[in-house]
């Protein structure tokens, strides 16, 4: 592990010893925070009894499935963004301002036009995914070197297969780094729509837990959204810095 | 009379201003110019006069605004006709490709069978001096090693037209004339023609057979020198006393036109 590692680690070993300190002293109050081996005797017990598998499988699944939306789309319509300039020219102020946009604001008119199910807070997660999925695209088709777009027209390479063994190979790192952002925002989205109107999912267990003071539900499930996001992002974070070495941009 | 390999007829190219506003730019011609077979051309100019516009006429990148290309024949029409091979100057090999995998590039989309790729490959390999690197990355390769990884992904295709964009533009002066060693070695080898694009006089008089020189801008060929060097000559030629005629006279149809070219308007020859 590299020293900075080391350093970020005891960090956060500092952290939660002096947060365990304080609650077990009293300057916290206990109804208030968790001592942190309390979260994860608790957390260990929810998993165990298994009362909660159905929301964490509902959350995660919309989660995913809205990551692999928008990182889909996001693909592909920055690629066909970046091909029209004047399109490209209309979109980038929109894409510079579309994170000022207060999505959740959206979530009553989603029902309606989508029901009350799973799809408004997909959507949702969708929404936020997908802006950075295309602005990161497009910033990594920006950077592809004109010379191998040379290359595959002397190949006599079509725009598909351009784009398949060209483009986005070269745009890769910036794409992942788009996938990077669309993993935490999918999560937000999610969760978040499910903390406003939902029936299920871990947002409405977090949210039913704080209303009834169940103190034992709600931090296991937020450790474990934490744990999740963080995780994720961590493989691809692992997975981008192996491509950027690989081309000794690190 | 035998055909020419390439053959370049009243060829000329005209820009748009970008900005759609003022005169269009004449870049480059009227240029006449054949290619004999087997033969190493070489074309040098003063900076801007489309040397490079040239080579992208001649691989199809283009169309030019007058005038035709033909390739053993065939009009070359916004494709770049089988047989044709290029090497740029910039680092055209792709990063996330492993050294054996960037030279089947091209191969992988031909119809052979797999046990001929991958002789190809090796071959390529080992007349490149990449055996030892064929599982690394480019990014672990100085300049000039990218820049065999590329030849060799254009040897591969067994191109019968070679065209060269001064590939040794970014390396230094004791590897260019090395790596001019193994291009001429190359060039016996596989007998193909080849057309390289160069700013440097003395690469230009070393490689060549015959050398074109061209003016500023609209680029036209001025001269054409013929070096009679032996086939199985190397970079010890310019060794030879004729070398120093053949530079001087390249530099004497080219100091005016260089002269014009950074903005000296009362250039004389």
């Amino acid at each position: 592990m590299t020293k900075a590692g080391l350093i970020r680690l005891a960090l956060i070993a500092v952290l939660l010893g002096a947060l365990e300190v304080l609650v077990r002293i009293g300057r916290i109050d206990a109804l208030t925070m968790q001592a942190p081996h309390k979260m994860l005797l608790d957390l260990y017990a929810m998993l165990a009894s298994g009362k909660l598998n159905k929301a964490i499988a509902k959350t995660m699944g919309n989660a995913g499935f809205a990551f692999v939306i928008a990182v889909s789309l996001g693909v592909i319509s920055g690629l066909m963004i970046h091909r029209m300039r004047r399109v490209r020219e209309t979109l980038d102020p929109l894409f510079a301002t579309y994170y000022a946009i207060p999505v959740f604001a959206f979530y009553p008119l989603l029902i309606l036009l989508l029901g009350l199910g799973d799809a408004p807070q997909i959507f949702i997660g969708v929404m936020l995914g997908f802006v950075a999925v295309v602005v990161n695209t497009l910033n990594g088709l920006d950077r592809v070197p004109r010379v191998l777009l040379k290359t595959a027209r002397v190949n006599g390479m079509n725009g598909l297969e351009t784009a398949l063994k060209i483009t986005l190979p070269s745009a890769a790192p910036y794409i992942l780094t788009g996938a990077k952002f669309a993993v935490a925002y999918s999560l937000i989205g999610v969760i978040g729509a499910e903390f406003i109107m939902s029936t299920g999912g871990m947002g409405y267990e977090i949210s039913f837990a704080y209303n009834n003071f169940d103190n034992a539900t709600m931090y296991p499930l937020i450790i474990m959204i934490l744990v999740a996001s963080i995780s994720i992002n961590m493989v691809i974070s692992r997975w981008e810095k192996s491509l950027l070495k690989r081309r000794g941009l690190q | 009379m035998t055909q020419p390999h390439i053959r370049l007829s009243d060829v000329e190219m005209t820009f748009s201003r970008p900005d759609g506003v003022g005169e269009d730019i004449h870049a480059l011609g009227p240029i006449q110019l054949d290619l004999r077979h087997g033969e190493f051309f070489a074309v040098v100019g003063p900076s801007g006069c489309g040397k490079s516009t040239l080579l992208e006429l001649m691989i199809g990148l283009t169309n030019p605004t007058k005038g035709t290309i033909t390739f053993e024949g065939q009009p070359i029409n916004g494709s770049c006709p089988d047989g044709i091979g290029v090497v740029f100057q910039e680092d055209a090999s792709f990063a996330w490709l492993t050294v054996r995998d960037n030279i089947a590039f091209g191969l992988r989309r031909m119809a052979l069978d797999r046990r001929e790729q991958d002789e190809r490959v090796e071959q390529a390999l080992a007349m490149m001096g990449l055996v030892e690197f064929a599982d690394v990355y480019p990014s672990q390769l100085s300049g000039g090693m990218r820049q065999r990884v590329c030849i060799a992904r254009t040897l591969v295709t067994q191109p019968r037209l070679i065209l060269l964009d001064e590939p040794f533009g970014a390396l230094d002066q004791q590897t260019r004339l090395l790596m001019g060693d193994e291009i001429l070695s190359l060039w016996r080898k596989t007998g193909a023609t080849i057309f390289l694009i160069t700013h440097a006089l003395d690469e230009a008089a070393m490689l060549a057979d015959r050398i074109g020189v061209m003016s500023s801008r609209p680029g036209q060929l001025i001269d054409i020198v013929e070096t009679n060097w032996p086939k199985d000559r190397d970079s010890r030629i310019v060794e030879n006393d004729a070398f120093g005629a053949v530079t001087a006279r390249l530099w004497r149809s080219l100091r005016v036109e260089s002269m014009k070219a950074i903005g000296k308007k009362d250039a004389q020859a």
